[in-house]
């Protein structure tokens, strides 16, 4: 009943579907026919990969994107998961606030930030980072919160016993038991963020999207392979790359007591 | 006379120091092998970070010039206001067609992943090769955001939401193909066995033996999925395919800002209705 209905709203259309489904394999057809002429774009990798040197720069932004937009995320998150950690601060007021912070941040998707930021900060990187970043409080903050909330209270009560100070009770009762989570969770987020770098550009937001968007508007198929490609093949190395470095983290932390 | 004063904890530790750290040299030692390495990677990451930040045209002067504009278009955005009635029906309905997408994207998508799930389960599938191609098909189209997914679709049968379920649903095969393909691995062999044992062929195998025991599992991600999918098909409005998307970024590239926070508060309201509904039934289903 709900599907049908969701189908009449969508403009479920099967005729339709029929009708290009062929247009769809066709698609992937022209995507891996080269353009000059002759084959299949294997054949010719010089021919298909002719303008490398500009994707790999791209690419390479892409991962920066990334890269510095986790980091200030994980920086933010990590500022604001002790405030929105129930074990820490007993205020409900200052803690609903930081949570509702962290709420607003992970639901609203970045590409939307990054429409935002567009027309406040100019085209560009840095409004692709700024987004990732913003989107990244919100989903860091979140897990590295529920991380404090699941730590071993003896530490705390020790340190508070001891007279410290709550930063210093941060510092050193609760910091040592949570840093390898955190760092295993911002490795994650890293992944995720490589993904979404890689579209930012669609919206004018710097990284590899830009170039992508343009040559399937413009339907140079062939443009359009190898810049798929070498995503896939960047988010694929990504991936291994963090979860070899997860299994380290993880391994180390069940190393020491 | 006055009462000798009782020392803290933290007072008697302080006095009795260099006692301590006679006692505890290793505690007390300031640098590490471990400390060190910490601090390395950390002066490391932030290095990065800083290299990055200047590569990519980030200044100063930039970042307040941004806050100064963005502070203002807050300003624009209170109250949040839809404008007119036509409009607010207009909104309602791209939410409509939104909700619409991202419930038909993830149901096919999860009917053409099951099978697809069977082929790339270890346990379950036809040979290591199968196992294997399977694997990375699953893994490419995972590696491809829905974004993308939505233009080439809008490619190829025009725009509208049509081309946002099917771009949906393809993205969503990679990702259900994967967690369905780590649910069949998990199964219980027992179950498997004892069917084999009473003569079951490959299909009575899976059909008796593996599937009653992931589809409760299968189900409970298809739901997560659904609420994860209300977001992404937000946004893929943006490229052409269909939904609140393609109004949000017309509204805020024309600046109207007050439609724009109207729309962003609606759709957290929907976001949080169904999460909170498929939360109730996930659990319902786990309890």
């Amino acid at each position: 009943m709900l599907a049908l209905l969701a189908g009449h709203v969508a403009e479920v259309d099967l005729s339709r579907l029929g009708r290009h489904l062929g247009d769809f394999f066709g698609y992937f057809d022209r995507l891996t026919a080269l353009e000059a002429g002759g084959g299949r774009v294997w054949t010719d990798p010089a021919e298909w990969f002719w303008g490398w040197r500009k994707w790999g720069l791209l690419l390479a932004d892409t991962l920066l994107i990334a890269y510095a937009g986790t980091a200030l995320g994980a920086l933010g998150g990590f500022l604001l998961s002790f405030v929105a950690a129930a074990n820490l601060v007993a205020n409900p007021w200052t803690r609903g606030m930081a949570r509702r912070f962290l709420e607003f941040c992970r639901t609203v998707p970045d590409i939307v930030f990054a429409l935002i930021f567009v027309i406040a900060f100019g085209l560009g990187p840095v409004p692709g980072v700024l987004a990732i970043a913003i989107h990244s409080i919100g989903a860091l903050g979140k897990l590295f919160s529920e991380v404090i909330e699941n730590i071993d209270s003896k530490p705390v009560e020790g340190a508070a016993a001891a007279g410290a100070s709550w930063v210093a009770m941060l510092r050193f009762a609760v910091l040592p038991q949570v840093l390898p989570n955190f760092a295993s969770y911002a490795l994650l987020r890293f992944e995720v963020n490589v993904r979404q770098a890689s579209v930012l550009g669609f919206v004018g937001a710097g990284g590899i999207g830009q170039d992508l968007i343009e040559a399937i508007r413009k339907f140079y198929y062939n443009d359009v392979a190898a810049i798929l490609v070498l995503i896939i093949v960047t988010v694929m190395l990504i991936d291994l790359g963090t979860e070899r470095l997860r299994h380290r983290l993880i391994g180390a932390m069940e190393r020491s007591p | 006379m006055s009462p000798a004063r009782v020392l803290t904890l933290h007072e008697a530790a302080l006095a009795d120091r260099a006692g301590l750290i006679a006692r505890h040299p290793a505690v007390f030692r300031r640098v590490t092998a471990a400390r060190l390495g910490t601090s390395l990677t950390a002066a490391a990451a932030l290095g990065l970070l800083a290299f990055g930040l200047w590569r990519l045209e980030f200044s100063p002067g930039r970042i307040a010039g941004g806050l100064a504009q963005l502070l203002h278009f807050l300003g624009m955005m209170l109250p949040p206001d839809p404008g007119s009635a036509s409009r607010a029906f207009l909104i309602l309905r791209g939410l409509a067609e939104t909700l619409a997408i991202a419930l038909l994207g993830t149901l096919l998508a999860a009917a053409v992943a099951l099978p697809l799930g069977f082929l790339a389960a270890r346990n379950t599938s036809a040979g290591r090769l199968v196992h294997f191609l399977s694997r990375r098909a699953l893994d490419s189209i995972r590696g491809v955001d829905a974004l993308i997914w939505a233009l080439i679709w809008v490619s190829v049968v025009g725009l509208g939401p049509f081309a946002g379920v099917l771009a949906i649903m393809t993205s969503d095969i990679g990702t259900f193909g994967k967690l369905f393909s780590e649910a069949i691995e998990a199964t219980d062999r027992r179950a498997v066995e004892g069917v084999t044992s009473a003569g079951g062929g490959r299909l009575a195998r899976i059909r008796f033996g593996v599937l009653p025991a992931v589809l409760p599992v299968m189900a409970g991600q298809v739901l997560y999925m659904f609420e994860s999918n209300t977001r992404s098909s937000t946004i893929i409005g943006i490229v052409g395919a269909g939904g609140i998307g393609l109004m949000l970024s017309e509204m805020i590239r024309t600046l109207e800002w007050g439609v724009v926070s109207f729309i962003v508060l609606l759709v957290l309201v929907a976001v949080a209705v169904i999460d909170t509904i498929s939360g109730r039934l996930r659990a319902g289903l786990a309890g």
